[in-house]
Protein backbone atom coordinates (compact mmCIF):
# COMPACT_ATOMS: atom_id res chain seq x y z
CA UNK A 1 0.00 0.00 0.00
CA UNK A 2 1.49 3.02 -0.53
CA UNK A 3 2.13 4.92 2.61
CA UNK A 4 0.13 8.33 2.32
CA UNK A 5 -1.39 10.27 4.94
CA UNK A 6 -5.16 9.54 5.74
CA UNK A 7 -6.88 11.85 8.12
CA UNK A 8 -10.26 12.85 8.25
CA UNK A 9 -11.68 10.93 11.03
CA UNK A 10 -14.51 13.40 12.14
CA UNK A 11 -14.07 13.06 15.70
CA UNK A 12 -12.33 14.88 18.66
CA UNK A 13 -14.75 16.95 19.95
CA UNK A 14 -16.47 14.96 22.61
CA UNK A 15 -13.44 14.21 24.15
CA UNK A 16 -11.88 17.91 23.78
CA UNK A 17 -14.52 18.63 25.94
CA UNK A 18 -14.76 15.39 28.29
CA UNK A 19 -11.11 16.82 29.03
CA UNK A 20 -12.26 19.72 30.59
CA UNK A 21 -15.52 18.74 31.93
CA UNK A 22 -13.61 15.93 33.74
CA UNK A 23 -10.89 18.49 34.81
CA UNK A 24 -13.14 20.91 36.16
CA UNK A 25 -14.96 18.22 38.69
CA UNK A 26 -11.82 16.39 39.73
CA UNK A 27 -10.97 20.59 40.57
CA UNK A 28 -14.43 20.84 42.44
CA UNK A 29 -14.19 17.13 44.12
CA UNK A 30 -10.53 18.27 45.39
CA UNK A 31 -11.44 21.27 47.03
CA UNK A 32 -14.77 19.23 48.60
CA UNK A 33 -12.63 16.47 49.66
CA UNK A 34 -10.30 18.48 51.33
CA UNK A 35 -13.26 20.78 52.72
CA UNK A 36 -14.69 17.11 54.33
CA UNK A 37 -11.48 15.60 55.25
CA UNK A 38 -10.47 19.27 57.42
CA UNK A 39 -13.88 18.69 58.77
CA UNK A 40 -13.46 15.58 60.04
CA UNK A 41 -13.86 15.17 64.39
CA UNK A 42 -10.64 13.33 64.09
CA UNK A 43 -8.22 11.80 62.20
CA UNK A 44 -9.22 7.98 62.62
CA UNK A 45 -9.57 5.16 60.24
CA UNK A 46 -13.62 5.30 61.93
CA UNK A 47 -13.96 8.78 61.01
CA UNK A 48 -12.68 8.36 57.75
CA UNK A 49 -14.12 5.28 56.70
CA UNK A 50 -17.75 7.24 58.59
CA UNK A 51 -17.05 9.88 55.44
CA UNK A 52 -16.76 7.04 52.81
CA UNK A 53 -19.92 5.53 54.44
CA UNK A 54 -21.91 8.00 53.20
CA UNK A 55 -23.56 7.07 49.82
CA UNK A 56 -23.40 10.43 48.07
CA UNK A 57 -19.48 10.77 48.96
CA UNK A 58 -18.86 7.41 47.62
CA UNK A 59 -21.46 8.17 44.59
CA UNK A 60 -19.05 11.83 44.04
CA UNK A 61 -15.59 9.80 44.93
CA UNK A 62 -16.36 6.94 42.42
CA UNK A 63 -17.15 9.92 39.93
CA UNK A 64 -13.86 11.36 40.76
CA UNK A 65 -12.42 8.03 39.75
CA UNK A 66 -14.15 7.74 36.48
CA UNK A 67 -13.32 11.64 35.84
CA UNK A 68 -9.36 10.72 36.41
CA UNK A 69 -9.65 7.74 34.49
CA UNK A 70 -11.48 9.25 31.48
CA UNK A 71 -9.15 12.47 31.54
CA UNK A 72 -6.22 9.86 31.87
CA UNK A 73 -7.26 7.68 28.73
CA UNK A 74 -7.38 10.88 26.52
CA UNK A 75 -3.78 12.47 27.58
CA UNK A 76 -2.27 8.70 27.53
CA UNK A 77 -3.95 8.41 24.21
CA UNK A 78 -2.57 12.12 23.04
CA UNK A 79 0.71 10.95 23.86
CA UNK A 80 0.88 7.42 21.77
CA UNK A 81 -0.49 9.90 19.05
CA UNK A 82 2.45 12.05 19.50
CA UNK A 83 5.04 9.51 19.35
CA UNK A 84 3.94 6.20 18.37
CA UNK A 85 4.18 6.44 14.37
CA UNK A 86 3.52 2.50 13.42
CA UNK A 87 -0.11 2.34 13.57
CA UNK A 88 -0.10 -1.37 14.74
CA UNK A 89 2.08 -0.37 18.02
CA UNK A 90 -0.45 2.52 18.50
CA UNK A 91 -3.35 0.48 18.59
CA UNK A 92 -2.01 -2.23 20.52
CA UNK A 93 -1.22 0.84 23.27
CA UNK A 94 -4.54 2.48 23.30
CA UNK A 95 -5.99 -1.12 24.23
CA UNK A 96 -3.70 -1.58 26.56
CA UNK A 97 -4.52 1.65 28.50
CA UNK A 98 -8.08 1.12 27.52
CA UNK A 99 -8.13 -2.18 29.12
CA UNK A 100 -5.89 -1.10 32.42
CA UNK A 101 -7.92 1.79 33.01
CA UNK A 102 -11.42 -0.05 32.51
CA UNK A 103 -9.93 -2.17 34.74
CA UNK A 104 -9.35 0.67 37.41
CA UNK A 105 -12.69 1.97 37.52
CA UNK A 106 -13.89 -1.70 38.72
CA UNK A 107 -11.19 -1.77 41.20
CA UNK A 108 -11.98 1.71 42.13
CA UNK A 109 -15.90 0.84 42.78
CA UNK A 110 -14.81 -1.94 44.47
CA UNK A 111 -12.60 -0.24 47.07
CA UNK A 112 -14.78 2.54 47.58
CA UNK A 113 -17.50 -0.18 48.40
CA UNK A 114 -15.80 -1.94 50.67
CA UNK A 115 -15.10 0.71 52.67
CA UNK B 1 28.69 54.89 14.91
CA UNK B 2 31.70 53.27 13.75
CA UNK B 3 32.16 49.73 12.04
CA UNK B 4 31.72 46.70 14.29
CA UNK B 5 32.55 43.38 13.94
CA UNK B 6 29.56 40.30 14.74
CA UNK B 7 30.30 36.92 15.51
CA UNK B 8 28.11 33.91 13.89
CA UNK B 9 27.50 30.11 14.29
CA UNK B 10 26.00 29.68 11.36
CA UNK B 11 24.13 26.13 10.49
CA UNK B 12 26.04 24.82 6.94
CA UNK B 13 24.65 21.65 5.07
CA UNK B 14 25.06 21.21 1.10
CA UNK B 15 23.58 17.97 0.52
CA UNK B 16 25.85 17.66 -2.94
CA UNK B 17 29.21 18.42 -0.91
CA UNK B 18 28.63 17.71 3.09
CA UNK B 19 28.37 14.27 4.62
CA UNK B 20 26.44 15.85 7.35
CA UNK B 21 25.55 19.30 8.80
CA UNK B 22 28.50 21.74 10.56
CA UNK B 23 28.08 24.48 12.59
CA UNK B 24 30.42 27.41 11.29
CA UNK B 25 31.82 30.25 13.58
CA UNK B 26 32.49 33.39 11.11
CA UNK B 27 32.40 37.35 12.16
CA UNK B 28 31.52 40.17 10.02
CA UNK B 29 32.03 43.73 9.95
CA UNK B 30 29.01 46.10 9.77
CA UNK B 31 28.61 49.15 8.88
CA UNK B 32 27.16 52.02 10.61
CA UNK B 33 23.63 51.42 8.50
CA UNK B 34 23.04 47.82 9.23
CA UNK B 35 20.09 47.81 11.35
CA UNK B 36 19.03 44.43 10.49
CA UNK B 37 20.26 40.63 10.94
CA UNK B 38 19.68 40.44 7.31
CA UNK B 39 21.59 43.46 6.55
CA UNK B 40 24.56 41.37 7.67
CA UNK B 41 23.43 38.28 6.08
CA UNK B 42 23.89 40.09 2.78
CA UNK B 43 27.24 40.97 4.27
CA UNK B 44 27.81 37.48 5.29
CA UNK B 45 27.41 36.24 1.78
CA UNK B 46 29.20 38.97 0.16
CA UNK B 47 32.10 37.46 2.24
CA UNK B 48 30.91 33.53 1.70
CA UNK B 49 28.81 33.00 -1.72
CA UNK B 50 28.27 29.49 -0.89
CA UNK B 51 26.37 30.09 2.54
CA UNK B 52 22.32 30.33 1.24
CA UNK B 53 19.56 31.84 2.48
CA UNK B 54 15.91 32.95 1.22
CA UNK B 55 14.96 36.59 1.21
CA UNK B 56 12.86 38.85 -1.20
CA UNK B 57 11.55 42.09 0.29
CA UNK B 58 13.59 43.24 3.27
CA UNK B 59 11.10 44.74 4.99
CA UNK B 60 9.11 41.79 6.71
CA UNK B 61 6.06 41.27 4.10
CA UNK B 62 7.14 38.21 2.30
CA UNK B 63 7.97 35.93 4.74
CA UNK B 64 11.07 34.16 3.01
CA UNK B 65 13.89 35.26 5.58
CA UNK B 66 12.50 32.95 8.28
CA UNK B 67 14.81 30.79 10.43
CA UNK B 68 15.61 30.08 14.29
CA UNK B 69 17.83 33.13 15.30
CA UNK B 70 19.49 32.07 18.68
CA UNK B 71 17.07 29.36 19.09
CA UNK B 72 13.65 31.40 18.63
CA UNK B 73 11.89 31.65 15.21
CA UNK B 74 11.91 34.97 13.75
CA UNK B 75 11.98 37.12 10.21
CA UNK B 76 15.98 37.73 9.97
CA UNK B 77 14.71 41.27 8.11
CA UNK B 78 12.49 42.36 11.05
CA UNK B 79 14.88 41.48 13.74
CA UNK B 80 17.13 44.26 15.36
CA UNK B 81 21.41 43.11 15.34
CA UNK B 82 22.00 45.01 18.34
CA UNK B 83 19.01 42.61 20.24
CA UNK B 84 20.68 39.51 19.81
CA UNK B 85 23.20 38.19 22.60
CA UNK B 86 26.65 37.11 20.46
CA UNK B 87 28.02 34.65 18.74
CA UNK B 88 24.53 35.07 16.79
CA UNK B 89 23.80 31.25 16.56
CA UNK B 90 21.39 30.41 13.32
CA UNK B 91 19.50 27.54 12.10
CA UNK B 92 16.95 26.14 9.46
CA UNK B 93 13.57 26.85 10.78
CA UNK B 94 13.33 23.27 12.90
CA UNK B 95 11.06 20.48 11.99
CA UNK B 96 11.18 20.72 8.34
CA UNK B 97 13.93 18.75 5.52
CA UNK B 98 16.44 21.05 5.02
CA UNK B 99 17.22 22.04 1.23
CA UNK B 100 21.03 23.70 1.76
CA UNK B 101 21.90 25.93 4.77
CA UNK B 102 19.05 27.83 6.02
CA UNK B 103 16.60 26.84 3.48
CA UNK B 104 13.71 24.54 4.13
CA UNK B 105 12.01 22.28 1.76
CA UNK B 106 8.18 24.46 2.75
CA UNK B 107 6.11 21.82 1.05
CA UNK B 108 4.83 20.24 3.84
CA UNK B 109 3.90 23.56 5.53
CA UNK B 110 2.04 24.47 2.25
CA UNK B 111 0.09 21.27 2.12
CA UNK B 112 -1.72 22.04 5.11
CA UNK B 113 -2.54 25.62 4.40
CA UNK B 114 -4.09 24.10 1.37
CA UNK B 115 -5.63 21.61 2.94
CA UNK B 116 -7.62 24.18 4.15
CA UNK B 117 -9.22 25.68 1.23
CA UNK B 118 -8.05 29.13 1.67
CA UNK B 119 -9.95 30.87 -0.51
CA UNK B 120 -13.90 32.00 -0.50
CA UNK B 121 -16.54 29.71 -1.41
CA UNK B 122 -19.48 31.63 -2.09
CA UNK B 123 -21.95 29.88 -4.44
CA UNK B 124 -24.45 32.60 -5.12
CA UNK B 125 -24.17 34.40 -8.77
CA UNK B 126 -21.57 37.24 -8.43
CA UNK B 127 -22.57 40.56 -7.42
CA UNK B 128 -22.52 43.46 -10.20
CA UNK B 129 -19.85 45.36 -8.22
CA UNK B 130 -18.88 43.43 -4.74
CA UNK B 131 -19.56 41.50 -1.97
CA UNK B 132 -20.36 44.02 1.34
CA UNK B 133 -19.86 43.13 4.62
CA UNK B 134 -20.48 45.69 7.45
CA UNK B 135 -18.09 47.65 9.35
CA UNK B 136 -18.42 44.97 12.24
CA UNK B 137 -18.38 41.86 10.14
CA UNK B 138 -14.81 43.37 8.26
CA UNK B 139 -13.77 43.97 11.75
CA UNK B 140 -13.70 40.36 12.38
CA UNK B 141 -10.76 39.55 10.02
CA UNK B 142 -8.47 41.73 11.38
CA UNK B 143 -5.62 39.88 13.28
CA UNK B 144 -6.12 36.69 10.71
CA UNK B 145 -5.55 38.12 7.07
CA UNK B 146 -2.24 39.83 7.84
CA UNK B 147 -0.64 36.27 8.39
CA UNK B 148 2.11 36.44 5.80
CA UNK B 149 2.73 32.45 5.49
CA UNK B 150 6.62 33.03 6.85
CA UNK B 151 6.26 29.47 9.37
CA UNK B 152 7.42 30.09 12.09
CA UNK B 153 4.39 29.78 14.22
CA UNK B 154 3.73 25.63 12.73
CA UNK B 155 8.14 24.97 13.21
CA UNK B 156 7.70 26.16 16.49
CA UNK B 157 4.88 23.82 17.40
CA UNK B 158 6.03 20.62 19.01
CA UNK B 159 2.37 18.96 17.99
CA UNK B 160 3.51 20.41 14.04
CA UNK B 161 6.90 18.93 14.61
CA UNK B 162 5.78 15.46 15.65
CA UNK B 163 2.40 15.12 13.27
CA UNK B 164 3.79 17.75 9.59
CA UNK B 165 1.44 15.12 8.04
CA UNK B 166 -1.99 14.88 10.03
CA UNK B 167 -1.90 18.60 12.09
CA UNK B 168 -2.85 21.26 9.97
CA UNK B 169 -0.63 23.46 12.33
CA UNK B 170 -0.84 27.19 13.46
CA UNK B 171 -0.69 29.05 10.52
CA UNK B 172 -2.88 26.71 8.29
CA UNK B 173 -5.50 26.69 11.27
CA UNK B 174 -5.35 31.08 11.66
CA UNK B 175 -6.03 30.73 7.72
CA UNK B 176 -9.24 28.25 8.42
CA UNK B 177 -10.58 30.60 11.05
CA UNK B 178 -9.90 33.36 8.74
CA UNK B 179 -12.56 31.71 5.82
CA UNK B 180 -14.75 30.55 9.25
CA UNK B 181 -15.14 34.27 10.32
CA UNK B 182 -15.81 35.64 6.89
CA UNK B 183 -19.68 36.30 6.86
CA UNK B 184 -19.08 36.04 2.80
CA UNK B 185 -18.12 32.22 2.94
CA UNK B 186 -21.12 29.94 2.31
CA UNK B 187 -18.89 26.32 3.11
CA UNK B 188 -19.02 26.78 7.04
CA UNK B 189 -20.09 23.58 7.54
CA UNK B 190 -17.60 21.44 5.57
CA UNK B 191 -14.76 23.52 6.90
CA UNK B 192 -15.76 22.85 10.59
CA UNK B 193 -16.28 18.73 9.14
CA UNK B 194 -12.21 19.19 7.63
CA UNK B 195 -11.21 20.21 10.85
CA UNK B 196 -12.91 18.07 13.11
CA UNK B 197 -10.25 15.46 13.73
CA UNK B 198 -7.93 14.41 16.71
CA UNK B 199 -5.00 15.22 14.74
CA UNK B 200 -5.72 18.00 12.50
CA UNK B 201 -7.12 20.30 14.84
CA UNK B 202 -7.10 18.90 18.39
CA UNK B 203 -3.17 18.11 18.08
CA UNK B 204 -2.85 21.81 19.33
CA UNK B 205 -2.91 21.78 23.19
CA UNK B 206 -2.67 25.95 23.04
CA UNK B 207 0.76 26.01 24.49
CA UNK B 208 0.96 29.63 22.35
CA UNK B 209 4.62 28.87 21.15
CA UNK B 210 3.07 30.46 17.73
CA UNK B 211 2.07 33.43 19.27
CA UNK B 212 5.14 34.06 21.16
CA UNK B 213 7.27 33.68 17.73
CA UNK B 214 4.82 35.10 15.63
CA UNK B 215 6.39 38.07 13.55
CA UNK B 216 3.33 39.93 12.87
CA UNK B 217 2.07 39.58 16.13
CA UNK B 218 -0.78 37.13 15.50
CA UNK B 219 -2.63 35.15 17.67
CA UNK B 220 -3.52 31.56 16.15
CA UNK B 221 -4.06 29.79 19.61
CA UNK B 222 -6.98 32.52 19.99
CA UNK B 223 -8.36 31.84 16.29
CA UNK B 224 -7.88 27.91 16.99
CA UNK B 225 -9.55 28.43 20.08
CA UNK B 226 -12.79 29.94 18.15
CA UNK B 227 -12.48 26.94 15.98
CA UNK B 228 -13.47 24.97 18.99
CA UNK B 229 -15.74 27.63 20.01
CA UNK B 230 -17.78 27.55 16.96
CA UNK B 231 -17.56 23.23 16.81
CA UNK B 232 -19.03 23.54 20.49
CA UNK B 233 -22.10 25.80 19.26
CA UNK B 234 -22.56 23.68 16.60
CA UNK B 235 -22.35 19.98 18.46
CA UNK B 236 -24.05 21.52 22.03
Amino acid sequence: MVNRPIVGAHYGLKDWIAQRGTAVYMALYTLIFAVCTLALPEFSYSAWSGLFSNGLFKFLSFLFFLSVFYHAWIGVRDIWMDYVKPTGVRLALHLVTLFLLVGYAGWAAQILWRL
Amino acid sequence: MSKRSVSFKIYRYDPDRDEKPYMQDITVELEASDKKLLDALVRLRAKDDSMSFRRSCREGVCGSDAMNINGKNGLACLTDIDSLAQPITLRPLPGLPVIRDLIVDMTQFFKQYHSIKPYLVNNDPAPERERLQSPEEREELNGLYECILCACCSTSCPSFWWNPDKFVGPAGLLAAYRFLADTRDQDTNARLDNLEDPYRLFRCHSIMNCVDVCPKSLNPTKAIGKIKDMMVRRAV
